[in-house]
């Protein structure tokens, strides 16, 4: 590939629909739950998208890593089914359920076909609410988790994150990987997983996206079906974290032939007034939808890496401006002079006219290619009720992006790009390259 | 499951669906241009592909990388577009843009707004047969190269491995060299390297021209004829012709320490037919034997016997993909629980593969395995990207269009006489190569 697709997901949904019609309906069930729903005839199937706000940095003391077991095992055995036979059962219905979780949600992603939909639900609801949590399913599903574990130890990408994430927060549960450590996932008991089950999947912090065959009143009678009998009240949801990262340079030596960074400092929260302002100059500065200045300067002018980027990464409890990239041990050292040079200018300086011009064709122009497929939909409608962006935020963001002046990037590129307090994690064995405290 | 092992991931596809509600149109230009069109009006979207039958299995000796390299140098100037112009014009366009290289092809593509097709393939066209190298974008882009050679296989030590898996699996054919190069090889590649490769490969009688989303066959032909039909036959296109393998008599071995290695592990390659033209059948039977023995993580063959009834593993796996031009592999692999000798966990896999030939094939999960394969034609409909991938990859392997509509059913109608048959055949240990993979004795608990 001639570009990497970089590895930083960003935690909200700036993604709105076409020009045209992403026509979404709120639904409330006859029971309360509320959903988001683009109905979508012509494929006879529905996606539905939900999640837990909380997620993982909702474990208890000296139980990190429950909750990333406890979702792998979610789909392992349900009432009378034991692992083995909720997988049958799943596939003789050809549906899917994905679980997962990340620091912010625990997540259910999934697809079933109308011909049995009925079905498909009823099995999913019996995950939801009778998991059993065998004990050797939680043996054997351990087991996979600590040979990740084991495997993240050994690579550059996972322990510069590791750092990052250590400088960068604190106590805040942010801190560490929600995938705990072998020692602490070592020690998980089948109770642990119970209650970490308890904590997190509750109504009180539920969002629900659908975009299928489906209408909103046979959506109504699903969600009460499938959520309707959750307890009402999980574990109380993470505070924001205090971002203690400072300017300077850490190194951390590993064998290998290409070292890896990690960089950035606080960003810019997603309901500031000057968000807008900031997401665009991001564009033009280290997104990765065009050829933005980092790559341009770091790539392309000279070679020094495959792929960089830089991110607004808006987390629930944290704001955060970072960037990646990997490059050999002897030309890491000039990719950083490179990356705070641009920092600095882009600080003092803010964007040109033609730049700004082209970020905003990019941006709008792209906005609806987003809308294509009903699990991108409906990953969409959860995020943006997550991000408490309104249900009319679709017909506004476009106008949004082209009401940015050169001014606004101005003022807000001093606030959002501070050199001084850029804070660098670098894996390898980099030339010339000084840790700096 | 939840696993994050990623070997060999290059040659785990996704499950090929099709179906004949894919909508398919096919035309050939006079200039020797295919086209299809796949029409899907789900969204005002269209991805648009050209995919050239050549890839790195078709490199001269000793220049490996370069068609991976040259994919690279596509994006600089052409006669008409100055150097990163393309994708600039897409991305001004809202639209995205990337490219790809594998053993049998390379390809280009733009993702964008349905009315913007006339514009990107002007671009497209342009660099068909106009692409004009300088001196200047070499060694700048090769480093980039490098450093993606560096950060998708130098950094992975499984990736690493694989490399010396399939060179050892290949004595002779280019399949055993990898895609993105061997490192001093690709370090030395120049600007006539390049341009030579384009010279003798590219054009459009040697390219397939895919057109997926919300268009119509007529406009796609009318600005087909408009944009590519003027560009003449490129004379140097030969018919493919690589070296064979001679026949594989003794099972090789081999063993792989890197103190990088998360999970020891033992792997397991044999040399296995692929999907021919208006002969699929075995090909079927053998992505379905992969799918009986590993497909899924709880109730495939593997996973049952190694996992669950006895565990002595924490991931197994089995694959296979046809989608080649020449002859492929089935591969095998088990991470076990930690601690265990390598050579127990592979007489253990062997143990199971063993009773798996005994038993037979499980009908009820052989039919959970065909639902599977039939719904994923519904599902496949809502996704445009992955319709146009199946067919331009289908046929810049020699498959024709009647192959790729095909292939469901004919997986469909796969027999459990069919699957130990292609078991029996292609589970011979003397067309193996075997790895263990190991951080170098120290056992993590």
């Amino acid at each position: 590939m001639i570009r990497v697709i970089l590895g930083i997901v960003l935690a909200f949904a700036l993604s709105g629909p076409l020009r045209a019609a992403v026509d979404i309906q709120e639904v409330t069930s006859p029971g309360g739950i509320r959903a988001w729903l683009v109905e979508e005839h012509s494929i006879p199937f529905t996606a539905l998208e939900i999640r837990f706000r909380g997620g993982g940095s909702l474990d208890r003391p000296g139980k990190r890593g429950a909750i990333n077991l406890m979702t792998a095992l979610i789909e392992e055995g349900a009432g009378d089914l034991d692992a083995q036979g909720f997988a049958a059962a799943r596939d003789r219905l050809a549906a899917s359920y994905s679980f997962d979780v990340h620091r912010d949600a625990l997540t259910i992603s999934t697809r079933f076909l109308s011909e049995n939909r009925d079905e498909a639900i009823a099995l999913l609801r019996l995950a939801l609410n009778e998991p059993r949590f065998d004990q050797d399913a939680v043996d054997r599903v351990r087991g996979q988790v600590l040979s990740n574990i084991r495997g993240d130890e050994n690579d550059p990408n996972g322990i510069a994150s590791r750092t990052f994430s250590a400088l960068a927060y604190g106590d805040h549960p942010y801190a560490t990987p929600i995938d705990g450590t072998i020692e602490s996932v070592t020690a998980l008991t089948r109770d642990d997983i119970v209650t970490a089950f308890a904590d997190t999947v509750t109504r009180d912090r539920v969002y629900v996206g659908a975009a299928g065959d489906i209408t909103a009143e046979e959506l109504g009678v699903l969600l009460d079906s499938l959520l309707g009998d959750l307890p009402e009240k999980g574990a109380p949801l993470p505070k924001m974290a205090e971002v203690t990262l400072d300017g300077g340079v850490t190194l951390v030596p590993f064998d290998t032939p290409q070292s890896v960074s990690i960089f950035g400092h606080t960003g810019i929260a997603r309901d500031d007034p000057e968000f807008f302002p900031a997401f665009v100059a991001n564009e033009i500065f280290g997104g990765s939808g065009r050829q933005s200045r980092l790559s341009l300067e770091v790539r392309e002018e000279r070679g020094l890496t495959y792929g960089i980027g830089s991110y607004i990464a808006n987390y629930d409890y944290a704001h955060l401006m970072v960037g990646q990239l990997a490059s050999a041990n002897d030309r890491m050292g000039e990719a950083i002079e490179v990356i705070r040079e641009e920092w600095a200018k882009v600080a003092a300086e803010g964007v040109t006219a033609e730049e700004l011009d082209q970020a905003k064709t990019y941006l709008t122009g792209a906005y609806p290619l987003r809308f294509d497929g009903n699990g991108n939909i409906a990953r969409i409608l959860v995020g943006m009720q997550i991000d408490h962006l309104g249900i009319d935020y679709i017909a506004t963001r476009n106008s949004k992006v082209e009401a940015v002046t050169l001014e606004d990037i101005r003022k807000v590129a001093k606030r959002l790009y501070r050199p001084e307090d850029l804070r660098f994690v670098v894996v390898g064995q980099p030339n010339g390259v000084e840790a700096v405290n | 499951m939840r696993i994050a092992f990623v070997a060999l991931s290059l040659f785990v596809s996704l499950f090929p669906v099709a179906s004949r509600a894919d909508n398919v149109t096919s035309f050939t230009l006079e200039n020797g241009l295919d086209v299809v069109v796949i029409e899907n009006h789900r969204a005002p979207v269209v991805v648009h592909m050209v995919w050239y039958k050549v890839g790195s299995a078709d490199e001269p000796p000793g220049k490996s990388g370069i068609a991976h390299f040259l994919e690279h140098l596509m994006f600089k100037a052409t006669d008409e577009l100055a150097s990163g112009e393309l994708s600039d014009t897409v991305s001004k366009n809202g639209g995205s843009d990337n490219a790809f290289t594998s053993y049998d092809y390379t390809g280009y593509f733009q993702r964008i707004a349905a009315d913007r097709l006339d514009l990107v393939m002007d671009m497209e066209a342009s660099r068909m047969d106009g692409l004009a190298l300088v001196e200047g974008d070499i060694a700048t882009e090769r480093d980039v190269v490098i450093e993606e050679r560096n950060q998708r296989t130098d950094s992975d030590p499984g990736a690493l491995f694989n490399e010396q898996l399939f060179a050892a699996a290949y004595l002779n054919h280019p399949y055993g060299i990898p895609i993105i190069g061997w490192k001093h090889e690709a370090h030395a590649l120049t600007l006539e390297d390049a341009q030579s490769f384009y010279d003798a490969h590219y054009g459009p009688n040697n390219a397939t021209l895919v057109v997926a989303g919300d268009v119509e066959p007529g406009e796609v032909r009318e600005l087909a004829e408009k944009h590519y039909g003027a560009i003449p036959p490129n004379p140097n296109i030969r018919q493919r012709e690589r070296p064979t393998e001679p026949p594989q008599l003794a099972a090789r071995r081999m063993q792989y320490s890197d103190p990088r290695i998360g999970n020891d592990y033992v792997t397991r390659i044999y040399l296995a037919p692929e999907r021919s033209p208006g002969d699929q059948k075995e090909a079927a039977a053998l992505r379905m034997l992969a799918q009986v023995l590993g497909g899924s993580s709880t109730t495939s063959v593997l996973a049952r016997k190694l996992q669950f009834e006895n565990p002595r593993a924490v991931y197994t796996s089995a694959w296979y993909s046809g989608r080649a031009l020449d002859q492929t592999t089935f591969g095998l692999v088990i991470v076990p629980v930690p601690g265990t000798p390598l050579e127990e966990a592979e007489k253990a896999l062997d143990q199971a593969v063993a009773e798996f030939m005994e038993e037979g094939v499980d009908q009820e999960e052989l039919e959970r395995i065909k639902m599977r394969i039939r719904s994923s034609q519904i599902y496949s409909q809502d996704d445009i990207s992955s319709i146009a991938n199946r067919y331009g990859a289908g046929l810049t392997v020699g498959l024709s269009i009647e192959d790729i509509e095909d292939w469901p059913q004919i997986l469909d109608e796969v027999t459990e006489e069919d699957i130990l048959a292609a078991a029996q055949k292609v589970f011979d240990a003397r067309r193996s190569v075997t790895g263990f993979v190991s951080n170098g004795g120290e056992v993590t608990q």
